[in-house]
């Protein structure tokens, strides 16, 4: 078994996510352009959670939707094919400010990833990006603009994100060392 | 990020897959099945690859239903076929293959009249695979989309009773869908004259009966096959009018079957021999549904197979 630490509980995932919320409104003042698409698997519930905090600081609904950045990738023949996750995108991206959710921000190239997938779909006027969790290791220029807690890690540790979405007991994001 | 119950290099045949490796292929499929629906059909995951669609067998409907996958995979596509090849020249299939290996395919689909000629090809060359139809052995693609077109319209497969009716002996599609739906849990019972619906089927786990109207009593699907007049010996049965009187679908043999079963063709559809015309064309039929959810069959393979040979290290988050 590799050893494993909790990084954030419940309390800190639920605080990270509020004060990503506040920081998401401050930068947007009108909150009808923005729209969360949440990442598979992990930024899509995080995307909905984070649509409920934006609705009671806005006083209005936030569209949500899911971006499966699969097809995109650009080390499909270097691996097994990642499973496929359906994209559902209910509203037009065209002129929306589109904050893609991810829980957790490594190398980059599922970010780069999904900025290609999603101009499939239109042409948002901005795209920003919150993530949960940002590791280090970029290998891409790209930054979170909302980031709930910088975690330095090695290369070869492994974060895993558990969300009572998704059958788990309890919320919380793990550190496994090898 | 998940990787998924998919490391082969090749789709051969449905014999050799587990359960859960048909479910992935159905699942996968579903995603791609979405990106036909989007403004922009194409996606990047094949950009780069080139495939070879070796078509041996003349076909126009898989050819172009797995032309189009690649296309929307963004793979480069060369196409040969037999009349324009030159295997009419003398060339023997092995060099012929080595040929298009030594153009770095790195997909070869591949139709043949000969059972077991893709099986033969993965064996020589470093390319992958794909099996659109050899012989009468398999048809690997088509009992994945027929699979995938059950389960999408009827919400499961197992404990389904699926009825495959008529040219058994020849069909390779009746052996793909026999492996892969009695693998996923479906009862099969197969019918048709017994020169083309021999019980040794029986073995295959299925039911064999002679009697149209009992084979589809109880049956949620009835896949109808074509007469295959171009691998039949005359003698199988006496004439197609015969045929059509004891196993063709009409309305009258239609009002006797469950009123939710659905009528399924792989085409091409010879009207007025083994469906009516109108039957064909009513609610109940998804022969259409099949050649839309047979493309997005195809891109998943093409996909699933394309990760089949790289390490199988995660890359991580």
């Amino acid at each position: 078994m590799p050893e494993s630490t909790v990084i954030l509980d419940a309390m800190a995932i639920r605080r990270a996510l509020a004060r990503i919320a506040h920081e998401i409104a401050e930068r947007n003042e009108v909150g009808a352009e923005v729209a969360l698409i949440g990442i598979p698997v992990g930024g899509d519930h995080l995307a909905l959670r984070l649509s409920k905090l934006l609705a009671e600081i806005w006083h209005q609904p936030v569209p949500v939707g899911i971006l499966d950045v699969s097809m995109h990738r650009d080390d499909l023949d270097q691996r097994a094919a990642p499973k496929v996750y359906p994209t559902v995108i209910p509203f037009d991206v065209t002129g929306k400010t589109v904050v893609l959710v991810d829980d957790v921000l490594f190398s980059g190239r599922t970010t780069r990833a999904a900025m290609d997938a999603l101009n499939d779909f239109g042409r948002p006027k901005k795209i920003q990006l919150a993530v949960l969790v940002d590791r280090g290791h970029r290998e891409l220029p790209i930054k979170a603009d909302f980031v709930g807690k910088n975690v330095p890690t090695a290369r070869e540790e492994k974060i895993s994100l558990c969300l009572t979405e998704n059958g788990a007991e309890r919320d919380e994001v793990v550190l496994l060392k090898k | 990020m998940t990787d998924m119950a998919w490391n082969r290099k090749h789709l051969l045949d449905i014999e050799s897959l587990t359960a859960d490796e048909i479910v992935t292929v159905l699942d996968t499929a579903r995603a791609f099945k979405a990106v036909g629906e989007r403004a922009i059909k194409k996606v990047p995951a094949l950009r780069g690859r080139t495939v070879v669609n070796l078509f041996v067998e003349p076909s126009t409907r898989t050819r172009i239903s797995f032309e189009l996958a690649e296309q929307r995979l963004s793979a480069d596509i060369i196409n040969f076929t037999a009349e324009a090849s030159s295997l009419k020249k003398g060339e023997t299939l092995k060099d012929t293959a080595r040929n298009l290996e030594a153009l770095n395919a790195d997909f070869i689909v591949m139709r043949h009249s000969a059972s077991g000629a893709p099986h033969f090809l993965a064996r020589v060359l470093n390319a992958s695979v794909i099996n659109a139809g050899d012989g009468a052995h398999e048809h690997p693609t088509q009992a994945l989309l027929d699979a995938f077109t059950i389960r999408e319209r009827k919400g499961k497969i197992a404990g389904l009773n699926v009825t495959i009716l008529g040219d058994i002996l020849y069909s390779r599609v009746a052996r793909s869908d026999i492996w892969a739906l009695t693998k996923l849990g479906a009862r099969v019972t197969l019918c048709g004259p017994s020169t083309l619906v021999p019980k040794t089927f029986e073995q295959m786990g299925c039911r064999v009966v002679h009697n149209m109207d009992e084979a589809i009593r109880d049956a949620d699907i009835i896949n109808l096959l074509r007469i295959q007049h171009e691998r039949q010996r005359k003698t199988m049965f006496p004439s197609i009018n015969e045929y059509t009187q004891l196993f063709g679908l009409n309305k009258a043999r239609l009002a006797k079957t469950k009123p939710d079963a659905l009528i399924m063709h792989p085409g091409p559809v010879n009207r007025g021999v083994e469906i009516d015309s109108e039957i064909a064309d009513s609610s109940r039929s998804l022969i259409l549904e099949q050649v839309t959810n047979g493309l997005a069959v195809r891109m998943a393979v093409l996909y699933l197979v394309n990760g089949g040979k790289g390490p199988q290290e995660l890359t991580g988050n």
